[in-house]
């Protein structure tokens, strides 16, 4: 329970306040369960342990137990380039280069010609690309990179955003560089400290006292800025970006009360400025949709009467870009636990807004893993509010993300369909499943890594893996793992199992072995096995060996090796460990209702 | 507000930025007498002294300070120069 206020104290407090309580918080954040090691290099051209205390303790609230290693002020060149092995001993799953403005090696100067700029441009740039480089040669860890804010003394006025001789127009130029250095490669991860500045203030972001007391060049609160983007950054590579906004309706998504006011009086549209902007917050919400957040309805209403608010002409959202809509007289917390049940999907996936603060307490009181942010009752600042929270927060964009929130559409449909078979196997034969089964392909590596980062039910283990990681299991030998597809009658599900076996002495050890929820009792995990089972013969093994690792999340694969048909070889007292057998001579095929595609079946 | 009484608000800023919760300062405490207080420590606690009193220290202001005494002392004239403003 302590833990629960903590961190909402946390989400909420300055960054002074944060600092002056950070051990305690530090402390009580600690005893919280499966906590999920994450190891990182900060790399600074300032002093950065101001912003490595504050994401300590960010990153705790967000259920990870983080390990620093920091290069001495201003060595991060050094240390990146020269002196790779200290990092390398260190084994940083992410390393983070924190430079700012101050830190360009050479500005150009007045009278400053275009082609010399674009040689300054050239040159500062390779020198940051060498150290990029070199962290993934000789690291091999995913690389974040910030651009730089502005700088705060361009003495050419206006004219330093637009001459060859402006520091402002020089940073435009490394900034635009660095965008696409990071578009290139998707283990160089760009942070835009420009915008954070931006939306902070140039008078509240840089600290100039402190610059020269201590080489911090940001104020305490630019400084917790820098270290929330960060940890949504961290938590989206790893899997905890939030997946579901939750939405009232009545002073929500219009305004009005429908049921007291009717469809013609709410207001939308385009009349008035209030209308407008309801208008402005549901187009950010479709928005959202369209990059793979999943939108939902926690409504305090007649179920008809809200579902008709979306029949208004000037209603941006329509219903069927809903994936759950509940509206009733219900408590909501209830529905939202209705919601998540529904979606197949942890309490802490969802963000809830609400313009009703009793609600508000009342969801993050009963639900504390739920997301709640103090939207207040302003409607045209729901949009800046959310994002100012990071909860979306991507690292890229996959096919899955963009068809994502359809797909959940179409599972509505499946379960309609489902309700008309008399047995559960002539549905499942229904939907003609067909699945592509594989070892790793590069195309997949990223969905592959970004699957395994945000699967928390079906997952044995909850083993995480980086990006890196996953390309050298894929190019090792003694590796056998596998990449699962779905599609059916009603579409494509994507990418949607992984297995990582690991061959030892004739055993094929099953590191990890996930499957989204979105496919639940489709018997795909049948028809992994057997193509798994095909892949072992063949690497020369003679049985599987399975572990279930037990955490708050994955009780739904407690029994997973045990239907399959492994023998229980062991397990600890307390049910938090079991390991599983299962002889490979004399299996045979289970899958019978999925026709499947793969090239393991020689 | 009197120095006395500002080094007892101290003390539970201290406190925790150093994470001890059986501190006991003084107007002699300085960094040398006090376990914990280092350098960055020392960064910790000007962010946290001069949000609660809402002040800014000026950086030959901190440079001259010996112990929590002087401290003490700056902190009320600094608060009072504000109150007459």
């Amino acid at each position: 329970m302590n833990a629960t206020i903590t961190k909402n104290l946390i989400s909420q407090l300055p960054a002074e306040e944060i600092l002056q309580k950070r051990k305690r918080f530090c402390r009580e954040l600690a005893s919280t369960q499966d906590l999920q090691p994450v190891r990182l290099a900060v790399l600074g051209g300032t002093t950065t342990n101001e912003v490595v205390d504050l994401l300590e303790v960010l990153l705790l609230a967000d259920g990870f137990k983080s390990t620093f290693y920091q290069s001495e002020y201003n060595k991060y060149y050094e240390d990146a380039v020269h002196e790779p092995e200290k990092l390398r001993e260190f084994q940083p799953d992410i390393a983070y280069i924190h430079t700012h403005w101050l830190n360009i090696q050479q500005f150009p100067t007045a009278g400053c010609s275009e082609s010399d700029f674009q040689i300054l441009v050239r040159g500062e740039t390779t020198r940051f690309q060498s150290i990029w480089n070199s962290l993934h040669e000789n690291i091999g860890c995913q690389v974040i990179q910030n651009n730089f804010e502005h700088p705060s003394l361009g003495v050419l006025g206006n004219l330093d955003a637009v001459a060859y001789d402006g520091q402002t127009r020089f940073v435009y130029e490394l900034n635009l560089e660095f965008a696409k250095a990071a578009n290139r490669n998707r283990k160089l991860l760009l942070q835009d400290l420009n915008t954070l500045a931006g939306r902070t203030g140039h008078a509240r972001w840089f600290d100039w006292p402190r610059w020269y007391s201590y080489k911090i060049l940001t104020t305490p609160e630019g400084s917790l800025a820098i270290a929330r983007s960060l940890a949504a950054m961290i938590g989206s590579m790893l899997g905890r970006a939030k997946k579901c906004l939750i939405l009232d309706l009545d002073n929500t998504l219009w305004g009005g009360v429908i049921g007291d006011d009717g469809l013609d009086r709410i207001q939308i549209g385009n009349e008035t400025a209030v209308a407008e902007a309801y208008t402005a917050f549901q187009k950010y919400c479709l928005s959202l949709r369209r990059r793979g957040v999943l939108l939902a309805v926690c409504s305090k209403n007649n179920l008809d009467v809200a579902r008709s608010g979306f029949t208004h002409p000037d209603s941006v959202l329509k219903l069927e870009h809903f994936a759950s809509f509940k509206a009733n007289w219900e408590p909501k917390h209830e529905n939202i636990l209705a919601i998540a049940q529904e979606l197949n999907l942890g309490l802490d996936s969802f963000v809830f807004v609400d313009d009703n603060p009793a609600e508000r307490i009342l969801v993050s009181a009963q639900l504390p893993s739920v997301t709640v942010p103090e939207v207040g009752t302003e409607v045209a600042l729901y949009p800046a509010v959310l994002q100012a929270g990071h909860y979306f927060e991507t690292v890229g964009l996959s096919a899955e993300d963009l068809t994502r929130a359809d797909a959940y559409t179409a599972n509505a449909e499946r379960a309609v369909m489902q309700s008309k078979f008399a047995s559960y196997g002539e549905y499942l034969d229904s939907l003609q499943m067909v699945a592509e089964i594989e070892v790793f392909k590069p195309i997949y590596i990223e969905r592959i890594t970004q699957l395994i980062g945000k699967t928390n039910q079906f997952n044995l283990t909850t083993r995480r893996y980086t990006l890196a990681e996953i390309e050298q299991i894929s190019l090792r030998s003694n590796y056998f793992a596998l990449y699962g597809k779905l599609a059916d009658t009603f579409g494509d599900h994507g990418l949607i199992s992984v297995i990582i076996g690991r061959l030892e002495h004739k055993v094929l050890h099953l590191d990890l072995w996930i499957m989204s929820c979105r496919v639940l009792k489709r018997d795909m995990e049948l028809a992994m096995l057997d193509v798994l089972v095909e892949g072992a013969r063949a690497m020369g093994a003679d049985r599987l060996a399975g572990t279930y690792l037990r955490t708050a999340k994955n009780a739904m694969v407690e029994e997973h090796y045990k239907a399959l048909g492994f023998v229980l070889e062991s397990e600890a007292d307390d049910g938090s460990r079991s390991d599983w057998s299962l002889p490979l001579s004399s299996y045979t095929a289970h899958t019978k209702h999925i026709r499947i595609k793969t090239s393991i079946y020689a | 507000m009197h120095n006395s009484d500002i080094i007892r608000d101290l003390q539970i800023i201290f406190s925790d930025v150093l994470d001890l919760s059986d501190l006991r300062l003084t107007a002699e405490s300085n960094a040398s007498n006090v376990e914990g207080w280092d350098s960055l420590a020392h960064i910790n606690l000007v962010v946290a002294i001069e949000k609660r009193y809402n002040i800014k220290f000026a950086l030959a202001e901190l440079r001259s300070l010996n112990n929590v005494g002087e401290m003490a002392d700056l902190i009320v004239k600094k608060t009072s120069l504000q109150g007459a403003q």
